[in-house]
C-alpha cells in the first residue's frame, strides 16, 4: 500500500513536470465547477450577507443597513438568554455524542457478537433514524411530561409508578435545576448541566444512535479477525484485544460521526421546539431557536445573524480539529 | 459523433445547474433532446442525472396563464398554478394568508369563503395557510414573503398594535372603514385601539377575550366555593382547593404565552384599564411605577397554587385538567371554550366561566384582522374580501364556528352559544382594553421579549430579574 | 455434573444478559413507536396525558382517515404526498450523481487546492438554516424558483452537496488509485475512468447516499416551509403540522398523520437497511 503511493507521488509528480493541465484535469475541474458555485453562493454568499447583516440596526421587516459595528454582537452576548444557549449547546453537543458514540458502539459490540435475530435487531436500533425529529420530539415530549407525581403522574413517571419503581419518577423536562449551577462574576447565565436537557439528549440518542451503531458495526466487520485472532494467540485478554486493536481501528469511524452527529447536534431545532419549546424558563434553549424566534418572531433581524455568526464561530472550533488531522493523514499518505 | 458526446458530457453539469436555476424555457427541451441522443452506454451518468432534473424543470417553464389547480392529475399542475399565482395580475384569484389551519377556526374561514363566493362567482381563492406555535411559523412565511416582495393579496394579523410590524407593507384603509360604515358599528374605543399613527390598517373578524378564569363547577360546588371575584378572594380560593390536595390553578408553558397571558390578567388587575393601557404606550414611567412590582408579586404567588409540570404542557393541556377535575381552575381566553367543546364538555356541568380575578367589567380584547397588501396581485378581489370580512353577513359566518364574537355590534346574537352571547352582552357594555399578549397593545418584537421574560419568571420566579427584563424590554414596544 | 456442563453454563450466562440488554434496549426503540400506534387508534375524547398508556377501547382507523383525506376543518396529507415524491426523487437522484462526481475528481483527480476547496465545501454542512432564509428567499425569487418544488429541489440539493462530497470522497479514497492509472494507460478519459471503473464500484456509496439523503429531505420541515408559498405544492412535512391547529392539536389525528409520513422512509430502511450496512462497510463514512 505505502509502495502504491509512493507511486502515485511519483507519477502525479511527472505528469506535473510533463503537463499539468491536460484535458482530463480540465474536464475534472470543469465537472466540480457547478458545486462550487452553488456551495460559494448559497453558503459563503449567505454566511458573508449573514455577517454584513450582523453589523446593521435592521430590526423590523424593512431592511435598515445603517452601519453599527459590534453592537449587536455586544447586545446578544450580554442577554442571559444567550449565554445560556450557549451553555445549553455545548452541554447538549458534549452529552449527545458521547451518547451515541457510546451507545452505538455498545450495540454494534453487542450485534457483532454472532446473535441470533441480529437483521431484527439491527432493524429495530436503527429506525427512529427514519423518522421525523417534528414526531419523535411530540412523543418524547409526552413521554417526559411528569404530571403531578407522585400521586398523580403521567408519561413515563406513570409508567413507572405502575411497574412499581416509584422512586425512579423525576420532573423530566420540567426540571428547572442547573447541576452544579456556579456563578461566574460577569456572566449571568449559571454554569453547569440543566437538568430538563437531559431527557431531550435521550431523545437525541434514540434517534440517532442506531446510525452510529450502523457505521461501528461496519467498522467491525471490516478489522480481519485474523488480527484479533493473532492477539489471542498471543494471550492478550479479550479486553487487551478490544483496547489495543478493535478501537484504535474504529478511530476513523468515530471521527466520521462526530462530525456528522456534530452538525445535527448544533444546528438542533425542531426537536427542542416540538419537545420543551426551550423551556422551563430558557433551560433547554438553544441557538437554532434562539435565532429564529429573534429573527422572525421579534423582527431583529440584524441580533438574530449576529447569533447566527457566533453558531458558526462554535462549528469552526468542532471542526477545525478535525480538518487538520485530516490534512495530517493527507500528508503522511 | 464521438466528439459531440463528449461535449456533451463536459457540460452536463452545467446543463442541470442551469435548468435548476433558471427554469427557462430554451434550456429544459435543448437539453432533453440532447440528452436522448446521448443515450447511448457511453453517458448514463449525464442522460440519467437530466432525465431526473427535467420533469421539474419543465414544470416550472409551463406558461404562466394556464392556471388550472384543480387538475391534480396532470403531474405539473400544482407547480404551473403556483406560478400563474405568483405573478398573474386580477385573473380571478385571491390569496389570502391566514394561520387557521383546523377545526373551529378553519371550519369558520371556510364559511366566510363561502360567503365570498356567493358574492364574487368566478374567483377562485387561494387558501394559503401555516399552522404550528400560534401563527410563529405563519409569521416566519410571512415575513420572508414580504421581504422577498411576494405578498399574498390578504393576511391574518392581530387587530391593533401588531399591526405596526406591517404598516410598511399594508395599505390604510381609513377610507375603506368610512366608505363601508364599519366606524359606525365598531365601538369608538376599539377603533381608537386600532388607530397605528392616525390611520387603520386592517379589518378585524372577530374579538376574543383574555381575561377569562374558567373553573370546574362540581368542585366548587363540593368546596362550597364561589369563584373568585378579586385577587384576594383567589388566593382564599386557591388555598381551600389546595388543602383538599386539588391543583388550584392549572397552567401551561409550552406554547410560550401561558405565562404571560395569566400575567397580563394580573397587571390588569392591578392597575385598572386607564393605567393597564397606559404600560403599552412605550414611556418608561409606567413601568417605574410600583404596583409592577405588587403585580410581579402576586404573580409570583399564584404560581405557586399552579402545576409544577406547567412548562411541559401547552395551556389545552391545562384547560383539560379542569374539565378532567384535576385542577379547579384555570385563566385562559375563551378559544379555551372551543377546545371544551371539542372535548365533548357541557358548560355548567364540565366547565364555567367568570372574569379573571380582579377584572370584573373590563373586556381585554384581541382581534383577527385582515388587511390588505400594498402591490397586491389581485386588490380588487381583495377589496371584495375585506368587505366580506367587515360585514354582519360575514362575521356571523365565521364567529359561530370560531369560538369568538363579531367586533360589530349588530351580530345576530341567535346564531351564537350560551357563553359567546354572554360574552356579546359583555363587549357591549364593559370598559375595553387591548391585549399585550396576543398582539392589541404590542409590537411583535415586544410580545417575544415580554413572553420569554415571563417564561423565565415562571420556571425561577425572580422579581427583580423579571422587573428588569420588562424595563429593558420598554424600547421593544415602538418597534 | 462435569466441567463441560460448568463451561457450558458459566458461558451462557453472559449469553443470557447479551439478549436481555439487547431485548431491553429494542423495548427502549420501541416505545415511541407503540405510543404514537396506540394514541393514532384512539378518538380526540380518550386522548389525554393521564391516560396516554391505556390501550384503545375500541379499534378505530377514523384518525387516518381524517390525516389522510382529510376531514372536518382538516386538510389530509394525501395531495402534499405526492408533492414530497416530486421533491424527494429528483433531490436525491440529482444529490447522488454530483456527490459522485465530485467524490470523484477530490479524490482521484487532485489538484492545488483540493484538499481546502473540500474543507470549505465541507463547512458548508454546518450552516445554520435558520439564518440563511431571507437571501434564500430573494435569490430564489430572483431566479424564478422562489414557490416552486423546483426551487426546493435546488436548495435541498445545493445543501447535501458537503455531505454527499463527503461520503463519495472517503469511498472512493478506498478505491486503489492503480486503477485509475492502469484505466489511464487503457486510453480512458475522465468519464470512461468514471463510468468503467468507479461507477460499478460505487453502487454501496449510492445506497448510502441516497438514504441518507432520501430521509434528510423528506423529513425536512423549514425550507418546505418557506419555499412553498402554496398550499397545493406543499411537502408532506409541512402539511402533517398543518393538521395541528394555532390553538389546540387532535393529537390522535397528528400521530396517525405521521406514521403516515413515516412510512416510505421506514420502508426504505427496512428493505434497504441491509445494503445501508454494506454500503457503510465498503467504506463510506471511514475518514
Amino acid at each position: 500500500m505505502q509502495q502504491a503511493r509512493t507511486q502515485d507521488v511519483a507519477a502525479s509528480g511527472r505528469a506535473r513536470r510533463r503537463r499539468w493541465l491536460t484535458r482530463d484535469r480540465a474536464t475534472a475541474l470543469l465537472m466540480i465547477t457547478p458545486s462550487v458555485i452553488a456551495i460559494a453562493v448559497f453558503v459563503y454568499g449567505f454566511i458573508g450577507w449573514t455577517g454584513y447583516i450582523s453589523l446593521t440596526k435592521w430590526i423590523g421587516i424593512k431592511a435598515d443597513y445603517t452601519f453599527v459595528g459590534l453592537q449587536n454582537y455586544g447586545t446578544i452576548f450580554n442577554a442571559l438568554r444567550f449565554q445560556t444557549d450557549i451553555r445549553n449547546t455545548i452541554v447538549f453537543t458534549a452529552f449527545f455524542l458521547i451518547g451515541c458514540l457510546g451507545l452505538g458502539l455498545a450495540l454494534a459490540l453487542m450485534i457483532d457478537s454472532r446473535v441470533r435475530g441480529e437483521a431484527i435487531f439491527r432493524s429495530i436500533y436503527i429506525f427512529p433514524m427514519a423518522i421525523s425529529f417534528i414526531v419523535t420530539g411530540v412523543v418524547w415530549a409526552w413521554i417526559f411530561t411528569p404530571g403531578k407525581f407522585p400521586q398523580d403522574p403521567t408519561g413515563l413517571n406513570l409508567l413507572f409508578s405502575k411497574i412499581g419503581l416509584g422512586f425512579l419518577q423525576s420532573a423530566w423536562i420540567t426540571d428547572n435545576r442547573v447541576l452544579p449551577g456556579y456563578i461566574l462574576s460577569g456572566i449571568k447565565a449559571r454554569i453547569g448541566v440543566p437538568m430538563a436537557m437531559i431527557p431531550v439528549i435521550v431523545a437525541a440518542v434514540w434517534q440517532m444512535s442506531g446510525f452510529t451503531m450502523a457505521m461501528y458495526l461496519a467498522g467491525l466487520r471490516g478489522i480481519p479477525e485474523e488480527l484479533r485472532e493473532a492477539a489471542r494467540v498471543d494471550g492478550a485478554s479479550e479486553w487487551q484485544v478490544f483496547q489495543r486493536i478493535t478501537l484504535p481501528l474504529l478511530q476513523p469511524i468515530t471521527l466520521s460521526a462526530v462530525i456528522i452527529l456534530g452538525h445535527i447536534s448544533l444546528k438542533i431545532f425542531d426537536l427542542v421546539l416540538t419537545m420543551t419549546g426551550g423551556g422551563p424558563g430558557n433551560a433547554t434553549d438553544v441557538p437554532g431557536i434562539f435565532v429564529y424566534d429573534i429573527t422572525f418572531n421579534a423582527n431583529k433581524i440584524a441580533q438574530g445573524a449576529a447569533a447566527a455568526v457566533v453558531m458558526l464561530l462554535l462549528v469552526a472550533v468542532l471542526i477545525v480539529p478535525y480538518l487538520i488531522y485530516n490534512a495530517r493523514t493527507e500528508v503522511e499518505r | 459523433m464521438l466528439y459531440a458526446q463528449r461535449w456533451l458530457r463536459l457540460f452536463a453539469p452545467f446543463a442541470i445547474l442551469a435548468m435548476l436555476l433558471a427554469a427557462c424555457g430554451s434550456t429544459a427541451p435543448s437539453t432533453s433532446s440532447e440528452s436522448s441522443n446521448a443515450s447511448s452506454n457511453a453517458s448514463s451518468n449525464a442522460s440519467s442525472n437530466s432525465s431526473a432534473a427535467q420533469p421539474t424543470a419543465a414544470a416550472a417553464e409551463a406558461p404562466t396563464t394556464a392556471a388550472e389547480p384543480t387538475a391534480a392529475t396532470s403531474a405539473e399542475a400544482p407547480t404551473a398554478a403556483t406560478s400563474s399565482g405568483s405573478t398573474a395580475s386580477g385573473s380571478g384569484k385571491l390569496e389570502i394568508f391566514s394561520w387557521w389551519t383546523n377545526g373551529g377556526e378553519a371550519d369558520g374561514l371556510n364559511a366566510m369563503y363561502d360567503v365570498y363566493k356567493q358574492q364574487n362567482p368566478g374567483i377562485e381563492i387561494v387558501n394559503a395557510t401555516v399552522a404550528g406555535g400560534a401563527g410563529t411559523n405563519a409569521k416566519a412565511v410571512l415575513q420572508t414573503r414580504l421581504q422577498g416582495n411576494q405578498p399574498p393579496d390578504s393576511w391574518q394579523v392581530h387587530a391593533g398594535r401588531e399591526t405596526l410590524s406591517y404598516v410598511d407593507y399594508l395599505q390604510p384603509l381609513t377610507q375603506f372603514f368610512k366608505d363601508e360604515g364599519l366606524d359606525k358599528v365598531m365601538p369608538k374605543l376599539l377603533l381608537d385601539q386600532l388607530n397605528i399613527n392616525g390611520e387603520i390598517y386592517t379589518v378585524p373578524v372577530n374579538i376574543h377575550r383574555s381575561n377569562m378564569l374558567w373553573y370546574n363547577p362540581k368542585i366548587f360546588k363540593d368546596n362550597n366555593l364561589t369563584p373568585p371575584k378579586t385577587l384576594d378572594e383567589f388566593f382564599t380560593v386557591a388555598e381551600a382547593l389546595k388543602a383538599k390536595g386539588i391543583t388550584p390553578l392549572a397552567m401551561g408553558g409550552k406554547d410560550g404565552f401561558e405565562a404571560s397571558h395569566l400575567f397580563e390578567s394580573v397587571l390588569l388587575a392591578t392597575f385598572g384599564p386607564d393605567d393597564y393601557t397606559k404600560l403599552w404606550t412605550g414611556d418608561e414611567t409606567a413601568w417605574a411605577d410600583e404596583r409592577v412590582l405588587t403585580a410581579i408579586n402576586t404573580m409570583g404567588k399564584m404560581l405557586t397554587y399552579a402545576n409544577s409540570d406547567r412548562s411541559a404542557i401547552g395551556w389545552a393541556d391545562a384547560a383539560q385538567m379542569v374539565i378532567d377535575g384535576k385542577a379547579g381552575m384555570t385563566i385562559m381566553g375563551d378559544w379555551a371554550e372551543g377546545y371544551f367543546l371539542s372535548k365533548g364538555a357541557k358548560g355548567h356541568e364540565d366547565y364555567e366561566w367568570a372574569a379573571s380575578p380582579g377584572t370584573d367589567g373590563v373586556f381585554l380584547w384581541l382581534s383577527d384582522s385582515f388587511g390588505l397588501a400594498k402591490g397586491a396581485p389581485h386588490p380588487d378581489a381583495a377589496t371584495a374580501w375585506l368587505k366580506v370580512c367587515g360585514s354582519k353577513e360575514g362575521q356571523d359566518a365565521f364567529n359561530p364556528k370560531k369560538g369568538s364574537i363579531p367586533a360589530r355590534t349588530d351580530a345576530d346574537k341567535s346564531k351564537y352559544d350560551e357563553y359567546l352571547q354572554w360574552s356579546i352582552d359583555q363587549f357591549g357594555k364593559d370598559k375595553l382594553a387591548p391585549s399585550a399578549v396576543h398582539g392589541a397593545a404590542t409590537t411583535n418584537t415586544y410580545q417575544t421579549a415580554f413572553h420569554n421574560a415571563l417564561e423565565v419568571f415562571s420556571a425561577n420566579p425572580d422579581a427583580t430579574a423579571l422587573a428588569s427584563a420588562l424595563t429593558e424590554a420598554v424600547p421593544d414596544l415602538t418597534r | 455434573m462435569s466441567a463441560t456442563t460448568l463451561r457450558r453454563q458459566a458461558g451462557r450466562r453472559p449469553r443470557v444478559l447479551l439478549y436481555t440488554a439487547m431485548i431491553v434496549l429494542a423495548a427502549f426503540y420501541l416505545l415511541p413507536v407503540f405510543l404514537l400506534l396506540i394514541t393514532s387508534l384512539k378518538s380526540f375524547d380518550q386522548v389525554s396525558l393521564s391516560r396516554m398508556w391505556d390501550l384503545p377501547t375500541s379499534l378505530s382507523l377514523q384518525s387516518f382517515d381524517s390525516a389522510w383525506n382529510g376531514g372536518k376543518g382538516v386538510i389530509g396529507l394525501k395531495g402534499s404526498f405526492l408533492n414530497s415524491i416530486k421533491l424527494v426523487v429528483p433531490a436525491t437522484i440529482i444529490s447522488c450523481m454530483l456527490g459522485s462526481l465530485n467524490g470523484y475528481v477530490l479524490s482521484k483527480w487532485r489538484f492545488p487546492g483540493a484538499n481546502a476547496l473540500f474543507t470549505a465545501i465541507l463547512f458548508g454542512m454546518f450552516i445554520p438554516y435558520q439564518s440563511v432564509l431571507i437571501p434564500l428567499v430573494q435569490v430564489l425569487t430572483r431566479i424564478g424558483l422562489y414557490g416552486s418544488i423546483s426551487g426546493l429541489v435546488l436548495v435541498h440539493v445545493v445543501y447535501g452537496i458537503p455531505i454527499t462530497t463527503l461520503i463519495f470522497r472517503n469511498y472512493y479514497a478506498g478505491v486503489p488509485t492503480e486503477l485509475v492509472e492502469a484505466g489511464q494507460i487503457d486510453g480512458s478519459d475522465f468519464f470512461g475512468i468514471y463510468r468503467h471503473i468507479l461507477l460499478p464500484l460505487s453502487i454501496p456509496g449510492f445506497v448510502v447516499v441516497a438514504i441518507w439523503q432520501f430521509t434528510s429531505i423528506w423529513n425536512e420541515f423549514l425550507f418546505g416551509l418557506i419555499i412553498t408559498n402554496q398550499p397545493e405544492i406543499r411537502p408532506v412535512t409541512v402539511a402533517l403540522q398543518n393538521l395541528s391547529g394555532s390553538q389546540y392539536t387532535q393529537w390522535n389525528v397528528q400521530m396517525a398523520g405521521a406514521l403516515l409520513v413515516a412510512l416510505p422512509t421506514l420502508i426504505v430502511y427496512i428493505f434497504l437497511g441491509r445494503y445501508f450496512l454494506r454500503g457503510l462497510m465498503a467504506g463510506s463514512l471511514k475518514g
